[in-house]
């Protein structure tokens, strides 16, 4: 049977502008057809912006790659119109097990939070995740919208300009150039549009290889992320089980440094380690190999000017706690609605370097995450390899050591404290859902908050009134009426009350919070949309 | 919160300090490394408080006696 990721899913086809004699000019042109690439031009294309996606490739990520994808991106995903597909066909999981040597030393269940729509996380295989993204992509596009998915394009020059870019695409038929106003490039982490345009791209690089293995395999294992730490079949290493859709499960085996990466690769040194691992008995097939040096990096800047990086053509991070492709998606989440501002004139250019103050502050937060848990499963010294066990030896006996026990942290969505469009905050209201923060889910009625928020600016109620509508300045603030009533379990109240009565509540077009007040002022909440729209100099004082 | 005490407050400090020899008693040396370092985190989960501990951190550091034929 052929796998979806030997399947061509958008194969080249002569597009009319390589027979135009002027190079044609696009609003956006995205670079890369990946799970990023195609998030951010779903948005746009939802949005009625014209979008070109070029990707040198045609087909689906090779193998799977990422398998764990967390509740916010899956929020998004719903956003987009394409999260249930995903949570339908994903695996979903919340207990795991920690082994060192040849003991169990603690199992764990997440146990999420009670009245969320979105489980915490679900593991499915890059490949189906793309897949759904591009049938996203392919059912827009018969609707109508102005998507356009352009396969076996690869851009071979970048050409930036103060009001534009030049791109030069290499296809089959021979080269030919496009012209746009904005280029957002998830090129992935090789990106050569970097290379291109002469940019850094530091940070370190962790000296160890993983041996990553999708097996298919009708196993008795239960559905649980198993972590060890030193296990006598891998003696001195570390090892993951976890599993995914379809009887397939991934392992992650680390081979240290100084291996022979072709040699490795091969089925005949890859199953023995993994009979090792499964057992002599284990009747397993082979999905994908591969072997991976893991880095931690990012841009200085994610915005040169009209060409705007996201994903890990921006930064890339260690897999331990699954942050690549969650915070990419994050990335496309905070862009699009401020590029579409600008776009349409209702927002200062400026407002997109809120964009690279945001998402860099959400890099840091995800590089410093997953260097802990490398540091943790890979000790750099004696002295920390001596710490980790005995982290490793106190969490068989006390529960005290097992939150210090760093597996991988799972990806959490960044807060953008001191972002420059946060607004007003008020003290005793909860601290998740201060500004800067990504919305929380609640069951209201018989549906869920999330599904009534974003896509534009918002004025959340909960037992406060307002107006129906506002314009500022072109800006339409619409007001999405709530009562503690709306939800008999009390997490809405707990959630976005506090302390507080009421509650208003300015939502930015992501679901992050803006600002938040507990009883409705016309003026401040003019200077909060002029906030978080980077139109500082409208800004209204505010009465004391 | 509380703060870091510089003072003496062990209770009978030749006994503890018997204890705490008594405990490395005949251990090989890797034996007694992994055994300080499960103390210093059952102790540090005691003190609890990330600002006290990080005093303790320092204070330790700040003792660190500098002769390079030790070092
Ligand atoms: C072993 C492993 C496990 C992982 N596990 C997880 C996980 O559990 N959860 C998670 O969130 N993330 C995980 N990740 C990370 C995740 O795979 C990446 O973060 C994600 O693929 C990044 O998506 P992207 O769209 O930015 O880049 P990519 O997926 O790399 O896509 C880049 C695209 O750009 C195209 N391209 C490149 N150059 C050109 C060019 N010149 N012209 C046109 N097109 C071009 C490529 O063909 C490709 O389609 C894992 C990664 C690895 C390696």
């Amino acid at each position: 049977m052929t796998k979806i990721f030997e399947t061509p899913l958008y194969p080249y086809e002569r597009s009319a502008d390589q027979d135009a004699a002027e190079p044609v000019r696009h609003p956006v042109v995205v670079i890369g057809a990946g799970p990023i690439g195609l998030a951010a031009a779903i948005d746009l294309a939802r949005h009625d912006v014209p979008v070109v996606i070029l990707d040198e490739n045609d087909k689906v990520s090779w193998g799977s790659r990422a398998i764990c994808f967390a509740k916010r991106p899956l929020e998004i995903l719903d956003r987009l119109g394409c999260g249930q597909e995903m949570v339908d066909k994903g695996v979903q999981w919340n207990l795991g097990k920690v082994f060192f040597g040849d003991r169990k030393v603690y199992d764990f269940n997440l146990l999420p939070e009670e009245g969320h729509h979105r489980p915490a996380f679900i593991n499915l295989q890059q490949y189906y995740f793309e897949e759904y993204l591009v049938n996203r992509a392919r059912a827009l596009e018969a609707e109508g919208k102005p998507i356009d998915l352009r396969g076996g394009s690869k851009v071979t020059a970048v050409e930036a300009k103060d009001d534009g870019v030049l791109l030069t695409v290499e296809t089959p038929d021979g080269p030919y150039r496009i012209a746009a106003d904005w280029v957002i490039a998830c090129d992935g982490a090789g990106s050569p549009v970097r290379s291109m345009m002469g940019l850094d791209f530091v940070g370190r690089v962790f000296e160890d290889n993983f041996l990553i293995a999708d097996v298919v395999m009708e196993a008795g294992f239960p559905t649980e992320r198993w972590f060890w730490f030193d296990p006598p079949f891998n003696k001195g290493q570390s090892a993951l089980l976890h599993k995914q859709p379809d009887n397939v499960w991934r392992i992650d085996l680390q081979l240290g440094w100084d291996i022979d990466k072709e040699k490795e690769k091969k089925p005949e040194n890859v199953i023995p380690r993994l009979k090792a691992m499964l057992g002599e008995d284990a009747k397993f097939e082979l999905e994908w190999v591969s072997i991976y040096t893991f880095q931690c990096r990012r841009m200085e800047k994610f915005r040169h000017g009209r060409v705007i990086f996201a994903g890990d053509a921006a930064h890339q991070v260690s897999p331990f706690g699954a942050r690549g492709a969650n915070s990419g998606l994050q990335d496309t989440d905070n862009l699009i609605w401020k590029l579409k501002l600008v776009m349409e004139g209702k927002a200062p250019e400026t407002l997109l370097d809120s964009y690279d103050a945001e998402r860099v502050h959400a890099a840091d937060e995800n590089i410093l995450n997953s260097s802990r848990s490398t540091d943790f499963i890979t000790p750099k010294s004696d002295q920390s390899r001596i710490f980790r066990d005995a982290v490793l030896d106190l969490a068989e006996h006390f529960e005290f050591a097992r939150p210090i026990v760093n597996s991988g942290r799972l990806s959490v969505p960044a807060t953008y404290d001191g972002s420059p469009l946060n607004g007003p905050d008020v003290a005793g209201m909860p601290d998740r859902t201060r500004p800067g923060a990504p919305a929380v889910d609640a069951p209201i009625g018989n549906g869920w908050l999330l599904s009534r928020l974003g896509d534009r600016f918002q004025l959340m109620t909960i037992d406060a009134d307002a107006p129906d509508r506002i314009d500022v300045e072109g800006i339409e603030v619409e007001r999405l009426e709530l009562s503690t009533n709306d939800d008999p379990s009390g997490a809405l109240a707990e959630r976005y009350l506090g302390d507080a009565q009421a509650g208003i509540y300015l939502m930015r077009p992501d679901q992050h919070v803006a600002a938040r007040w507990t009883k409705f002022n016309e003026a401040e909440l003019r200077s909060a949309v002029n906030t978080a729209t980077g139109a500082l100099s409208n800004r209204v004082e505010t009465p004391d | 919160m509380s703060e870091l005490t510089l003072k003496a407050n062990i209770d009978r400090p030749d006994d503890f300090y018997a204890d705490l020899l008594a405990a490395h008693e005949g251990l090989p040396k890797a034996q007694s490394d992994a055994l300080n370092a499960r103390l210093i985190l059952v102790l540090a989960n005691q003190v609890g408080d990330r600002e006290v501990l990080k005093d303790a951190l320092a204070a330790a550091k700040q003792a660190m006696h500098r002769d390079p034929a030790r070092s």
